[in-house]
């Protein structure tokens, strides 16, 4: 089937950013970071007005959502373009624009260090050997898998880069630090700042629920997590 | 003060060579492209080998060591096999007390898998998400380090260039990839950890951030490569958006079972043809034998009589990939497969204590020839990097020089054009299937002839020590000497580069103790 990826290109964080779109011709399967790749591997790589065009900067590296690289807004939703299908896109087209609450690298590349910096100044970490419980296993194990992705904090109304907010992913991660934590001084010190950088801050939209591209259960993390850095539970 | 290690690539045997010097209070800088979460160790489904011995059947080290090596095809260094068998079990342990999500059974044992090539259960596995588990949980670890000011990372940074001062290694030049500025990072010593050269073929299971082109860079300086002509296909593979998927051995490790339709009806052809070990020979022979009745039918991996309950606790996310991917439920339909590649053997040439050639200079993980020989044991990878990594790591502290500040290297080999690295792909794809022979490496070899560029040149060194190697053994297998013949070749591939030339020679493997 015939199709048209229109890309929000930008050289740089100062350049002007502007559209170009490319005509591609694959299956209904195909996700759409297969369509990046198979564009990025044209020589010469010829835009639908014919124009030569750059390759398109982007990350990406698994394919098969399990490494997070590839996190964009596809038609205005941000997801993993390794795991969103053509089958599923409208009208057989993609717009694609760049994560929008990260500084801006190149075209579809955004600078996401925000996230694991926020990680290690929440002293996300285990000060001892883990303490595990059989009945939370299966919950320490989905929290273990958060890709980093970005998406949950694209769609936050209360994250923004340069903020305090550390979003869900404090959450989720929190939640297997607190679960597996022996009462410690570090504990205290994790929970006291979970508390400001995530409890405080977040709105209980929940936006990042539905929108996680693995379907992680978001909600139920940070309901416990909370239980556990307010309450003490 | 200590000058700080610096280690290229961010996957698993870079955290465990962070974290190994991080804990003796040695700095560590940590260079990747892209954060730990994106490395290719996150792929990693099927578990990690340990003879822990938890299921009651008298499972050892000594075991563990009999079948790498035997596995292996006498290739692999005994006393480095030794070592790792040996440390496994506390590996694993360590993992679990780090908070590791592993499969638990009974009473608080590590439960544990069947793989192949593997007479016991050793395999120890957090349902089908081993590597992207035992990440989390190192990341965490390193995590704390970073904090302290122990590890620095260099995220977003590309390895150039060694920095080299009389062939002594004395740091690297990186690149940021943001800004494009050449960056000298100064070290005692530099651990490579950039994973196999799966960016010379294009199309295997691996990541595609694993290009290959630091093992490239220092191959052209001089770095030898051994054993380049084992490549690893993984039996169950399909095709998705131009990329090998792949359904983990585990998949078999539980229950599912291969076949082609004979007469109207499912013939489990390894079943009947090895009866010990059936649908979990070594890698390398289910491979073959896949590759073999493909030629004339569809061969195809059936999981429907794995239990649900298996299903859900032991292989979660290989359902769901299925549907996603292939658009087919496993639990409901055969799956149809094909071999594809998925790990790489050989490598930077490694000593015992992961030691190059070159003084200063380290290697660990899959970019490094160790332990594996000429054919890999499903669940040995994740093992290797920890342990090879931790390895690297005590070796460069051992060693750790003092000697100044070296200035800025000549500019690094040139990065192979796209159209270049198209034909690079499609030739090595087409050369080195798993089985070759002398007339379609050669012609391989003449097609990349003149090709300018450091990924063409290793993909040479490949080329060429596959088409020196006159025999079969382990992933190397060639139409037109299809014996093994120890006499001439129970020995390492090495090749080189003298800067003008590639020559391939053979090695003595180091015998056991």
């Amino acid at each position: 089937m015939a199709f048209t990826v229109k890309i929000k290109r930008q050289e740089n964080a100062e350049s002007e950013s502007y559209w170009q779109s490319f005509l591609c011709d694959g299956n209904a399967d195909m996700s759409v970071a297969a369509v990046l790749n198979e564009m990025n591997r044209r020589v010469p790589l010829i835009d639908a007005d014919g124009s030569g065009a750059d390759p398109v900067a982007w990350e990406c590296g698994c394919l098969v959502r399990k490494c997070g690289a590839c996190a964009m807004r596809i038609n205005g939703l941000p997801r993993l373009a390794c795991n969103t299908f053509l089958r599923d896109l409208k009208d057989g087209a993609a717009t694609i624009e760049p994560l929008s609450k990260f500084p801006l690298v190149r075209d579809l590349v955004v600078d996401r260090g925000i996230v694991f910096n926020n990680l290690k100044t929440l002293n996300l970490w285990l000060d001892g050997e883990a303490h595990m419980s059989d009945w939370t296993h299966e919950l320490r194990y989905q929290s273990a898998k958060c890709l980093m992705c970005g998406c949950c904090l694209e769609v936050c109304p209360n994250f923004s880069p340069g903020g305090d907010f550390a979003g869900a992913v404090a959450a989720i991660s929190g939640f297997r630090v607190f679960d597996q934590s022996h009462q410690s001084k570090h504990l205290g010190e994790v929970a006291a700042a979970y508390r400001k950088r995530y409890f405080e801050g977040c709105g209980r939209s929940l936006s990042c629920h539905d929108i996680c591209p693995i379907g992680l259960p978001v909600e139920e993390l940070m309901v416990r997590s909370n239980a556990a850095a307010v309450w003490g539970r | 003060m200590s000058r700080p290690i610096v280690i290229v690539g961010a996957g698993l045997a870079g955290l465990s060579a962070a974290l190994a010097a991080a804990e003796n209070g040695i700095k560590a800088k940590l260079v990747s492209e892209l954060p730990s979460e994106r490395a290719q160790s996150v792929m990693a489904e099927g578990g990690i080998n340990a003879a822990l011995n938890t299921k009651g059947e008298g499972d050892s080290t000594e075991q563990h060591f009999a079948d790498t090596i035997a596995a292996a095809c006498g290739l692999a260094a005994p006393n480095a096999v030794r070592g790792l068998v040996e440390a496994a079990p506390d590996i694993v342990r360590r993992l679990l007390s780090l908070g590791v999500q592993f499969n638990m059974s009974g009473f608080d044992d590590i439960d544990l898998r069947n793989f192949g090539g593997q007479r016991k259960k050793r395999t120890a596995f957090a349902q089908s998400d081993t590597g992207k588990q035992i990440m989390a949980a190192m990341i965490d670890e390193v995590r704390k380090y970073e904090a302290k000011g122990l590890v620095e990372r260099y995220s977003h940074h590309a390895f150039m260039t060694l920095l080299l001062r009389d062939s002594v290694c004395c740091g690297c030049a990186v690149r940021d990839c943001y800004t494009g500025e050449l960056v000298p990072l100064d070290g005692g010593a530099v651990i490579v950890a950039t994973g196999g050269m799966h960016g010379l073929f294009g199309n295997t299971t691996g990541s595609l951030l694993n290009t290959g082109a630091a093992a490239a860079e220092l191959f052209r300086l001089g770095v030898p490569i051994a054993n380049a002509e084992f490549i690893q296909y993984h039996p169950t593979t399909a095709e998705h958006g131009g990329k090998r998927f792949l359904i983990s051995e585990a998949a078999r490790g539980e229950g599912g079972r291969l076949f082609v339709m004979r007469g109207g009806k499912p013939w489990y052809f390894m079943e009947e043809k090895y009866p010990e070990f059936g649908n979990l020979m070594p890698r390398d022979i289910v491979s073959r034998e896949v590759w073999e009745h493909g030629k004339s039918a569809q061969v195809f991996l059936d999981m429907r009589e794995i239990p649900s309950e298996v299903m859900k606790k032991k292989l979660s996310g290989i359902i769901d990939d299925c549907i996603a991917y292939l658009r087919i439920d496993p639990q409901k339909e055969p799956l149809p497969i094909s071999p594809g590649i998925h790990y790489f053997m050989g490598g930077i040439q490694v000593d015992g204590r992961h030691r190059t050639v070159f003084p200063g200079l380290y290697a660990a993980g899959e970019c490094c020839c160790q332990y594996h020989g000429a054919n890999r044991l499903g669940g040995n990878s994740l093992l290797g990097a920890i342990y090879g990594g931790a390895i690297a790591a005590n070796s460069a502290m051992d060693e750790l020089s003092d000697s100044a500040k070296t200035t800025m290297p000549a500019l690094p080999g040139a990065a192979a054009p796209q159209e270049a690295l198209n034909k690079l792909n499609s030739v090595m794809q087409s050369s080195l299937g798993i089985v070759r022979d002398r007339e379609t490496l050669v012609a391989g070899l003449a097609e990349l002839e003149g090709m300018p560029g450091n990924l063409p040149l290793l993909g040479r060194a490949v080329l060429m020590s596959a088409v020196r190697r006159e025999e079969s053994r382990g992933g190397h297998f060639r139409s037109d000497f299809p014996e093994r013949d120890d006499d001439r070749f129970l020995r390492a591939t090495v090749a080189r580069f003298d800067g003008s030339r590639i020559t391939v020679s053979f090695e003595k493997i180091q015998e056991g103790r």
